[in-house]
């Protein structure tokens, strides 16, 4: 029955999430463990695994969509991000030249 | 929000919402929303401040000597599958299914949560024994600032869902009860988010540049 069908596609979205979920972090994991010690631009990709794995959360488990209806909660979590982005990115952008001008070490 | 009755949200009966108290429950779990997105942004200027803060050890452990990234791993195993598991329990709520197996969701979800907690817990108590204090750096306050703030919210998490165990036990499913069960789950899978920052900067961050 219709009802029955819903229940199962419900769970596979979220069973789908979880899964990918976790290939993300292993990856990431991985990424880091044998490499990270060497080279400093691995970090860009546990940057790009971790977005990736930010946005199958968010489609799989928090059920934010681009729809008209849930167009609300996904203009507020943009602009959310926006603030947040200006605040972090512009914290390390100021910080650290504010570390190299001191000849501080960062 | 257009306080259209059908609801959007998948996750809810709108059918049997109680129109006194909550006419849309859209709106409500638009306004549950808004809080996290303040709470993100109270985390986004910690991280800022442990970014700023990598480094800054003043000659005390850093992260190559502080962090044990098997317990880690673990952590965040623990943390994702009880992701899970409260979407499993938000499903088994909007399809009606027994009472019986919501709850074991809902308390599979709190165990898994508790196990999280007691590996952090262990974790901090290992890197005390090291040296890594909150007063021994700028490096470890930053830490100790951003990590436990997590902590504290999977805690509060935690409680949150014995109070919701203990009034599904006295009451029932109660229409406001499942409303409150969504802004959790909400509030829970928010969490499980916040820790792919937390992992991906503090820690791998932290280890490569530290």
């Amino acid at each position: 029955m219709a009802e029955k069908s819903g229940y199962a596609a419900h769970l596979r979205t979220y069973l789908t999430g979880y899964v990918l979920s976790v290939v993300l972090t292993l990856a990431a994991f991985w990424a880091v463990l044998a490499v990270g010690r060497e080279n400093k631009s691995v970090l860009l990709l546990v940057g790009l695994l971790g977005v990736a794995q930010l946005a199958v959360q968010l489609k799989c488990f928090l059920n934010v969509t681009t729809r008209r209806e849930g167009r609300d909660n996904l203009a507020l979590i943009l602009f959310s991000t926006l603030i947040l982005l200006i605040i972090v990115v512009g914290t390390a952008w100021i910080m650290g030249n504010l570390a190299i001008r001191m000849h501080t070490t960062m | 929000m257009n306080g259209n009755p059908s609801t959007s949200n998948p996750n809810v009966n709108p059918g049997q919402l109680p129109g006194a108290i909550h006419k849309d429950p859209d709106m409500v779990v638009f306004g549950f929303w808004v809080f996290m997105m303040s709470d993100l942004i109270f985390f986004g200027v910690v991280f800022a401040i442990y970014i700023t803060m990598i480094g800054a050890t003043a000659g005390g452990p850093g992260p190559r000597e502080l962090f044990d990234f098997g317990s880690l791993f673990a952590q965040t195993m623990l943390l994702l599958t009880s992701s899970l598991t409260v979407g499993i329990a938000t499903v088994t709520m909007k399809h009606q299914r027994s009472q019986a197996s919501f709850l074991f969701w809902v308390v599979v979800t709190l165990l898994l949560g508790l196990g999280f907690l007691t590996l952090e817990l262990y974790d901090f108590s290992q890197m005390a024994e090291k040296g890594g204090v909150p007063q021994r750096s700028g490096y470890l306050s930053a830490f100790f600032g951003l990590v436990p703030l997590h902590g504290l919210h999977v805690s509060f998490g935690c409680l949150w869902m014995l109070v919701l165990i203990a009034q599904v036990w006295k009451k029932g499913m109660l229409d406001i009860i499942k409303l409150r069960f969504l802004r959790l789950a909400l509030f829970w899978h928010f969490l499980d988010l916040i820790w792919i920052g937390i992992f991906s900067i503090v820690y791998f961050g932290g280890w490569v540049y530290g």
